[in-house]
């Protein structure tokens, strides 16, 4: 039973980590109709910012401000520089260029930084355990990760449901031109999102770094799982990215644990171990197609036009 | 005094986690030319970012366009497990720097394939067994998913008997949560791990801040100076096994040492010891060959020989072109000269060691 509550929460802090990035990602796709695979960079920027700042100045909290500034900036500049001339042109166009900017600050952190991993240090008061029953001690930080990201969930839902900016963002995902003709200053505004999803893609490289080695493409990985997050949850849906981060990073963590076991009931521990190994690490995309086979645009997803 | 100008093609993992690996074999590489002083090295260094596919591409490029002389800096075994047969089989020699299947030990070896490191069970096979030795019974077993991971656990478990558990991770995992929850869960007496470069940082950084407290066991590759210095002070006291450690004492290593500290200001790691020890291999079949490596049969000849100064002191190639050598027992210590962290030998292990798959080999001499 312990087991199971351990890799539970384990399950929900990726899922919470995951729900940082592919919020901004989901509202970058739905909103603005860009495909950006740089946003695993974004994640990468935040994560060495913090680390410098943090190896400099030994203050998690200012190695976490600058991590999200970092990244937001670097957002911005993308967004401001290259982006905006992609939004009329084919998603093609906007893989190439994004791709490309994913090798370009693959290649520029190992500049600055070299080629040796960083390491990040939590903060003090969280760098212990915390037993959350009887027998199973469990680190504060991964807690707190968990908090962190019911925070980000609560604030993009305050910020698109219930403020005027996001009344717009929810506008501009369904009718991108009466947006523009009521007189909103979409380019503003899409700035505004880049900038923001740019900033929680940093803050997520920023919680992840205290224990991550912090290492150039760091970031590749999460980009890929957020993509089938928000394929699952449905594009351009907050609430599609919440429920798709957390059915994908509970299905992950469960399968890896429990997939050697039952495979061991067949074959010998050692060839189910690997056998285990490798079909967990393809469980999120068989939850990804049973969603798609069921809700073809994913579980909150907009209907075909 | 010989000389002459040989072309050597590298493909290393100079990118993720695992960058300084090839790094260091990369460095140490180039060192030894320049302190050897006599050839001229035309080094092409590519980066596999650790993708198979992606390294025989960049093979392909390296036999047909440039032409190479010799092949060497593969990191990982996946990579050496798509890109060597293809490296061999075209009649270009092979030195392994780091990765060593266990296929290509036995049915599968080759006579245009050198392994200047290790067999990749044998990394394993002193922490075998020292692990028995110190009395533990039950052990959980960790290592990535991969041919390499593979062989590793397989080496511990030829010394040291059934383990409790095997867990195998994806390469390149970053969250090793899932992982750490099961050993808790299995409550074993020790745990011994394999999880070079990033990985291993990421792993035992975790492990610490989970409150388990069970003792940690691995390779050398577990326990670079890299690693240790990113995990901190509480791995101070912990082992680890390995072929040669900065601080062996002989006159080819203190040489090695100093001049990669003073060229590249940090203690260098096996990898670069290994690097190094590959371009003296080399250059030592150069020698014997008149400065020039268009002989193939005689450049393997010379490769065999294995004349030339190790810095692990002892090396001979078995029948399968594996090293023959000792395995000692390592302790991360505080480096009393420099302040940095780093491993010195505490004991000799296993004394002319040789690999388990030598014998499935049919290559003779």
């Amino acid at each position: 039973m312990n087991l199971f509550i351990e890799q539970t929460l384990n399950g929900l802090q990726l899922g919470f980590t995951l729900l940082m990035v592919s919020a901004g990602l989901t509202l970058i796709f739905g909103i603005m109709n860009i495909i950006n695979l740089a946003h695993g960079s974004l994640f990468m920027v935040g994560a060495f910012v913090a680390a410098d700042v943090g190896g400099r100045t030994g203050n998690y909290l200012l190695a976490l401000l600058a991590g999200i500034a970092g990244a937001a900036v670097a957002g911005l500049i993308v967004e401001l520089g290259l982006i905006r001339r992609l939004y009329h042109r084919d998603h093609l166009y906007q893989v190439l260029a994004t791709f490309a900017l994913v090798l370009i600050a693959n290649q520029a952190v190992q500049m600055i930084w070299g080629l040796t991993p960083r390491s990040v240090s939590a903060p003090a008061f969280l760098d212990r355990t915390v037993p959350v029953l009887p027998g199973l001690p469990y680190p504060a930080y991964r807690l707190a990760i968990i908090a962190t990201g019911i925070a980000v969930i609560v604030f993009l839902h305050l910020l698109v449901e219930r403020t005027r900016v996001g009344m717009w963002i929810r506008a501009g995902r369904t009718h991108r031109e009466l947006v523009g003709a009521f007189g909103v200053n979409v380019r503003l505004l899409y700035t505004l999102v880049f900038a923001v999803g740019a900033g929680l893609a940093g803050l997520a490289g920023v919680v992840a770094a205290p224990f991550l080695s912090v290492e150039s493409g760091i970031g590749d990985h999460f980009l890929i799982l957020s993509f089938v997050v928000i394929v699952v949850g449905g594009i351009g849906s907050l609430k599609g990215a919440l429920y798709g981060s957390l059915m994908l990073g509970l299905a992950d963590t469960w399968a890896r644990t429990y997939l050697p076991d039952l495979f061991g009931r067949f074959v010998d521990p050692s060839a189910a171990a690997t056998a285990g190994a490798s079909v967990a690490s393809a469980s999120i995309y068989l939850v990804m197609v049973v969603v798609l086979v069921v809700k073809p645009n994913g579980l909150f997803g907009l209907p075909d036009e | 005094m010989v000389g002459g100008k040989v072309k050597v093609g590298m493909i290393t993992t100079l990118s993720t986690g695992a960058a300084y690996l090839g790094e260091g074999i990369r460095d140490a590489f180039i060192l030894a030319f320049e302190l050897d002083g006599r050839y001229e090295l035309d080094l092409i260094v590519e980066d596999d970012g650790r993708d198979p596919a992606f390294a025989q591409q960049l093979a392909d490029r390296m036999l047909t366009r440039d032409e190479v002389d010799v092949m060497t800096g593969i990191v990982f075994s996946n990579v050496a497990g798509a890109v060597v047969p293809q490296v061999v089989n075209a009649g270009t020699i092979y030195i392994s720097p780091n990765a060593a299947p266990s296929p290509f030990a036995g049915a599968q070896c080759h006579e245009n394939y050198f392994v200047a490191s290790w067999q990749n069970d044998n990394q394993s096979e002193a922490m075998g067994v020292y692990v028995a030795s110190q009395g533990y019974d039950s052990v959980i077993a960790l290592a990535p998913n991969y041919q390499a991971g593979h062989d590793l656990v397989a080496g511990f478990k030829r010394f040291f008997g059934e383990v409790d558990e095997e867990i195998y991770t994806e390469l390149g995992a970053t969250d090793y949560a899932q992982a750490i929850a099961q050993i808790r869960e299995a409550n074993p007496e020790a745990v011994y791990f394999f999880y070079p470069g990033g990985m291993g940082i990421a792993f035992v950084q975790q492990y610490i801040a989970s409150g388990l407290e069970i003792p940690i066991f691995g390779p050398m590759s577990s326990f670079d100076e890299v690693i240790v210095d990113a995990i901190g002070d509480v791995s101070l006291g912990l082992f680890n096994s390995s072929f040669w450690a900065p601080d062996m004492d002989n006159e080819a290593n203190r040489v090695f040492v100093e001049a990669y500290r003073e060229k590249y200001g940090t203690t260098p790691t096996a990898y670069a010891a290994q690097g190094y020890d590959a371009a003296l291999l080399l250059i030592s079949a150069l020698d014997a060959n008149g400065g020039s490596a268009s002989d193939i049969a005689g450049m393997r000849e010379a490769l065999k020989a294995a004349d030339f100064e190790s810095v692990r002191g002892k090396f001979r190639f078995n029948t399968n072109n594996h090293p023959i050598q000792d395995w000692y027992l390592l302790e991360v210590i505080r480096d009393p000269v420099h302040g940095d962290l780093t491993n010195t030998i505490v004991a000799t292990i296993l004394e002319d060691h040789e690999d388990a798959y030598a014998s499935d080999c049919p290559l003779t001499g």
